[in-house]
């Protein structure tokens, strides 16, 4: 028995392999997914464990904010606490550390080190070598002024040694310096494409503004002390104004908010993984289904001979077991090839992942699976009915296929739909958060109704739009369109996975369409200044950039913005800082009430939305609560139609820097004189050239790079379709060989009544382009739905357009057709060659 | 293996052309080679007058379908030439061979004539759709009452007896009005009342509609509706038998096998 497994397995490579391809895509995205994460997780747990001592004593925040780094201010914790730290009970060492970011080492060009976005950290050298998490691979350790010690990934990408002058961009001034050292960071080095630079302590402190005062506070415990318990000693011993981690605890957040900020190419990974195998596990099915027709007779002579039904249907099992294990073997291999491409992307966005991909147990555990399993349950049909082929088989021709009722499909689906429906309807009736949910909701219920409803609608499409097709073909048409209404569950099911892939890309393309139109409407209506200056992916910097603007002739104003968080009337609430003197002539904001003179002092400018919800009126008095524990009265000024480029709360910097906001800028929007817009541009060039970690753009520049951000993750979507599309090509090819083969004595008959190759080639191929256009239609539908919907769900987060890319979706129609005529060319030619008398002979 | 070079000129043809449907000479078909090789024809000459209906017989392996097939332009000749009308076949090339069997030959099968997807009528003229003709309306008219068909027109196969389904296929065959239509056990499905029908049918097609029709069989009773029967055996005609009755038909393949089994006996 197991030799007739193996000889059939050999017997049909090509078809094997066909359906193995399915299988090794779908095993690649999950794997890929997996390695991805793991990567992630492995370069950031590193990061932060090695950061972090067993224990660290920072300021505790007035509530947990989301807005982290500069933009929440900066950590003070007096120098006296290390005292107290000190003398706890457990604590073998303890120091207190100066750490920020916004530290730039510029390269021997004068330009910003590109760390593709991953922060510039600056951080003071730890006397205590036990607590430091670096280790000097050369030169010495900064001792005074004027000296820094960089990270080695930063010297070799620089070019800088010991001994040479390096000049810095820090929250402060620039900084001139000399590098006394180079060290690595951690276990293997990663930085994940962050840049280190050590001062010595009081540089560091001096930089910030500190005085004698740190940032944080690192402990390491003793032995024989579990770090929890010192950290609850330690935490009694402060009090409640500091928030007192262990390493674990920090290194568990940080990695949880770095999944909750990845979930977003996870999830669409892992819906990919959901089309491959879906499309795995039916060409699986169709091709075991094939194999096991095709050797009706010799099972049949198999269970003449003795075999029972078990040994049959094991057999048909093991040769699908032996395809699940390749395939997922060669599964998890493209999933390294996946991790890969998106760690390259990734870096292309700013994310740079250093050391090998991490290849977890679980990863091969799932991996191998997710495959056997898929490719078992798939067979498993098919092994059954070759085991209830009774000995007689041998004499009989045809097996017919049943066709099974489509009620409960449509039941199935019936109910789906309404619940997709209410979903999406429901969310027009509600804003914000609730409302994106229920197009989760609705969207997930329609994508179901769909599938469950394609078949129910593949043939009157195919009468309906398939009607088409004998117009123009003649008989040809007519017959590819009688085949496509042949099994309308093989075509829905093909048809599926160009119908979700393209589902997808269509919604987010409407939702990237919509962006860009509202990112041109903002800077159209709102944008009153003639430039702007910030940095590429908004990190702060420093204010002496304003100062220097200020002084260049021709510009009439320029006003600083930096955003914090902060508790408005105990709800946490986004502010924007601004300066009051110069907001109307840079940024046009519609107030329905009082307006920007109001703002300065204790002032207090919110949107539409924020009022109503609060039921605040110009005049009323406002609570506010920074994350540093300050607090302010402030009065409500003005009120304003919601507008993105600001927050929905605005104060003044004064107010903002009395509570403990951060210092540095985000963006700077100038005003020049009317008509200098040309000839003062190299002016203020020439006034930010010092400073390269920003950027002087023009109002088109600017909505370009707004712009660009989208179009980014556009066309990481993009990449996706591709394999998607990949993907169900291979289930329409596979689909067609198997009509192909089923339909061999009609081929046969068309040959001999005169039907010529290139008739039944294009009789094949409209029939693939049905089939395409079919799940194409469905995709564009269901994601135009889905687009609007969503589109529109976050119109609160400053989509205020609806674009609908008509170019873009005909496109997509016109690949769908295209995809059907590349699927069909294997199968037309398999059909043309056949030799009319064996194909007329074969019984 | 001997080319048998056929010097017959262009007016010699058209001048057969106008006698025979089809014909053929020194037709020979080996398939295989060395200890495999076996000859399906042997150096056959053979004609199909206009007007007439033909039936072969011979015994399993005779070669009575490898003769079919090759005149039909289904398979190819090892050597010799066959003419449909004044069309050598063995001068065409794929799309040559599947015009001339869309335009000047029509086919019944044993089983399996018509598609599926396709109603009665879709199959009747589906030769003339492929070739994107229009059919001859009053011909198609007439061809359909012969078969008796007129009421099940938009009924598909499924829907039709075997005996329906063959007589669709004989009216497909007939519709686009071929030189020479070639019937492969055309009643071979059926049970003998259908079987009469469709006999009963093509005999009128020859006799009142004026077709040639070329039909292989091993029933004696089928090959008594036919106007002359050409025995085959071991690759040759050996025998050809006009105005045959059912009986006379039998007796004579008897005398086959008896020689079969003296043969076996020998060996």
């Amino acid at each position: 028995m197991w030799r007739t497994t193996w000889r059939n397995l050999l017997a049909h490579k090509l078809r094997l392999a066909f359906s193995g391809l399915a299988i090794v895509l779908g095993v690649a995205f999950v794997s890929g997914t997996m390695i991805f994460t793991d990567t992630l997780n492995r370069t950031f747990t590193a990061l932060f464990e090695s950061t972090a001592a067993d224990v660290s004593v920072h300021p505790a925040a007035a509530f947990a904010t989301g807005v982290t780094g500069p933009g929440g201010g900066v950590d003070r914790l007096p120098s006296a606490v290390v005292g107290q730290v000190r003398a706890v009970d457990g604590v073998a060492a303890a120091e207190g550390y100066v750490r920020t970011e916004g530290v730039y080492v510029l390269d021997q060009d004068g330009e910003v080190l590109d760390t593709g976005g991953a922060p510039g950290v600056g951080i003071s050298w730890f006397e205590e070598r036990a607590l430091s998490p670096s280790e000097l691979v050369d030169g010495r350790a900064p001792e005074r002024e004027g000296e820094v010690a960089l990270d080695r990934a930063t010297a070799e990408r620089t070019g800088y040694a010991v001994g040479d002058r390096v000049s810095l961009l820090t929250p402060g001034p620039r900084v001139e310096a000399v590098v006394v050292g180079v060290f690595t960071f951690g276990e293997d080095g990663g930085l994940a494409g962050a840049s280190l630079t050590a001062f010595d302590l009081g540089t560091a402190q001096a930089m910030l503004g500190l005085g004698d005062e740190f940032t944080g506070i690192d402990v390491r415990t003793a032995q024989g002390n579990p770090d929890e318990q010192v950290r609850d000693r330690i935490a009694a011993a402060v009090g409640d104004d500091y928030d007192v981690t262990t390493a674990q605890e920090q290194a568990d957040e940080r990695a949880a908010a770095l999944e909750e900020g990845l979930s977003f190419i996870t999830v669409l990974l892992t819906a990919f993984a959901g089309i491959a195998l879906f499309v795995g596990s039916f060409i699986i099915l169709n091709t075991f289904s094939m194999l096991v027709a095709q050797r009706t007779r010799e099972l049949a002579l198999l269970r003449a001979l003795g075999a029972g039904r078990g040994q049959v249907t094991r057999s048909v099992l093991v040769e699908a077991l032996v395809l699940g294990v390749t395939g997922s073997t060669l599964g998890v291999l493209g999933g390294f090839g996946i991790a890969s491409a998106l760690r390259a992307m990734f870096s292309t966005f700013g994310l740079t992942l250093d050391g090998g991909l991490v290849l977890s147990a679980s990863t091969v555990a799932w991996s191998y699976a997710v495959g056997v399993l898929v490719t078992l349950v798939a067979a498993y049909l098919p092994a059954r009915r070759a085991a209830a082929t009774p000995p007689v088989a041998a004499m009989r021709e045809d097996h017919v296929t049943v066709e099974r009722s489509l009620r409960r499909r449509t039941l199935v689906g019936t109910v789906a739909t309404v619940v997709g429906v209410t979903g999406l309807v429901g969310s027009f009736l509600v804003d914000g958060g609730t409302a994106a949910q229920l197009v989760g909701i609705g969207g997930l219920g329609l994508v179901l109704a769909v599938i469950a409803l394609s078949p129910v609608l593949a043939r009157p499409f195919a009468r309906s739009v398939g009607a088409v097709l004998p117009r123009l073909w003649g008989t040809t048409g007519h017959l590819a369109r009688q085949n496509a209404q042949r099994n309308p569950r093989r075509i829905a099911a093909t048809a599926s996975a160009l119908m979700v892939g393209l589902a997808l890309v269509t919604a987010f393309s409407i939702l990237g369409a919509s962006a860009n139109a509202s990112v041109d409407k903002l800077i159209g209506t709102s944008l009153r200044a003639d430039f702007v200056v910030s940095t590429a992916v908004g990190q702060p910097f420093t204010p002496e950039v304003a100062e220097r603007l200020r002084s260049v002739d021709s510009v009439d104003a320029v006003t600083q913005v930096r955003f914090g968080s902060a508790l408005l009337a105990d709800e946490e609430t986004l502010i924007a800082a601004v300066d009051d003197t110069t907001l109307d002539r840079t940024l046009g904001l519609d107030y329905s009430d009082g307006g920007s003179a109001e703002l300065a002092g204790s002032g207090l400018l919110v949107d539409q939305p924020t009022a109503d919800r609060h039921g605040w009126a110009v005049g009323d008095t406002v609570e506010m609560v920074t994350p540093t524990g300050q607090a302010a009265e402030l009065t409500v000024g003005g009120i304003f139609a919601s507008n993105q480029a600001v927050a929905p709360a605005l104060v003044s910097l004064e107010t903002f820097t009395a509570t403990g906001g951060s210092d540095l800028d985000r963006y700077l929007y100038l005003d020049v004189a009317d008509g200098a817009e040309q000839s003062v541009r190299s002016a203020v060039q020439a006034a930010i050239d010092p400073y390269p970690v920003v950027t002087l753009k023009d109002r088109d520049e600017f909505a370009d790079e707004q712009k660009g951000q989208v179009d980014q993750i556009l066309m990481l979507i993009n990449a996706l379709l591709v394999l998607s599309v990949l993907i169900a090509v291979l289930g329409i090819v596979n689909t067609l060989a198997m009509s192909v083969l089923e339909r061999t004595r009609e081929i046969g008959l068309l040959r001999a009544i005169g039907m010529t190759r290139e008739q039944l080639r294009r009789t094949v191929r409209l029939e693939s382009v049905l089939i395409s256009v079919y799940g194409s239609v469905l995709g564009l539908l269901l994601g135009g739905l889905l687009g609007v919907s969503l589109t529109r769900a976050l119109s609160d987060q400053g989509i205020s357009e609806l674009v609908v890319p008509g170019v873009r979706l005909a496109l997509f129609l016109a690949l769908g057709a295209l995809i059907g005529v590349l699927a069909a060319v294997w199968p037309a030619r398999r059909a043309a060659r056949m030799e009319v008398l064996d194909a007329i002979a074969t019984a | 293996m001997t080319t048998v070079q056929q010097a017959t000129t262009a007016a010699d043809a058209l001048a057969a052309a106008h006698t025979y449907a089809a014909r053929g000479a020194a037709l020979t078909k080996v398939y295989g080679h060395g200890d495999t090789r076996v000859v399906a024809l042997d150096d056959v000459d053979v004609d199909f007058r206009r007007g007439e209906f033909t039936a072969i017989m011979g015994p399993s392996g005779s070669g009575k379908s490898t003769l079919m097939h090759c005149m039909a332009g289904l398979d190819g000749l090892t050597s010799g030439q066959a003419w449909i009308g004044e069309t050598a076949i063995g001068g065409l090339d794929d799309k040559g061979l599947t015009r001339l069997r869309r335009d000047k030959v029509g086919f019944i099968f044993q089983a399996f004539n018509l598609l599926p997807t396709l109603t009665a009528l879709e199959n009747i003229t589906l030769p003339m759709d492929i070739a994107g003709r229009t059919p001859d309306r009053a011909w198609l008219d007439g061809v359909i009452d012969a078969v008796g068909l007129r009421e099940r027109l938009g009924h598909r196969p499924t829907e039709l007896s075997g005996g329906q389904q063959q007589r669709v296929a004989c009216a497909r065959a007939l519709a686009s009005r071929p030189d020479i239509i070639f019937a492969d056990e055309p009643t071979g499905n059926l049970d003998s009342r259908s079987g009469a029908s469709v006999l009963a049918f093509l005999r009128t097609s020859v006799r009142e509609m004026g077709q040639t029709v070329v039909m292989v069989t091993h029933d004696p009773s089928a090959a008594s509706y036919a106007d002359r029967v050409l025995f085959l055996a071991d690759g040759r005609i050996v025998d050809e038998m006009l105005a045959p009755t059912a009986d006379r038909v039998l007796e004579r393949m008897k005398a086959f096998d008896t020689a079969g089994r003296v043969a076996t006996k020998e060996i």
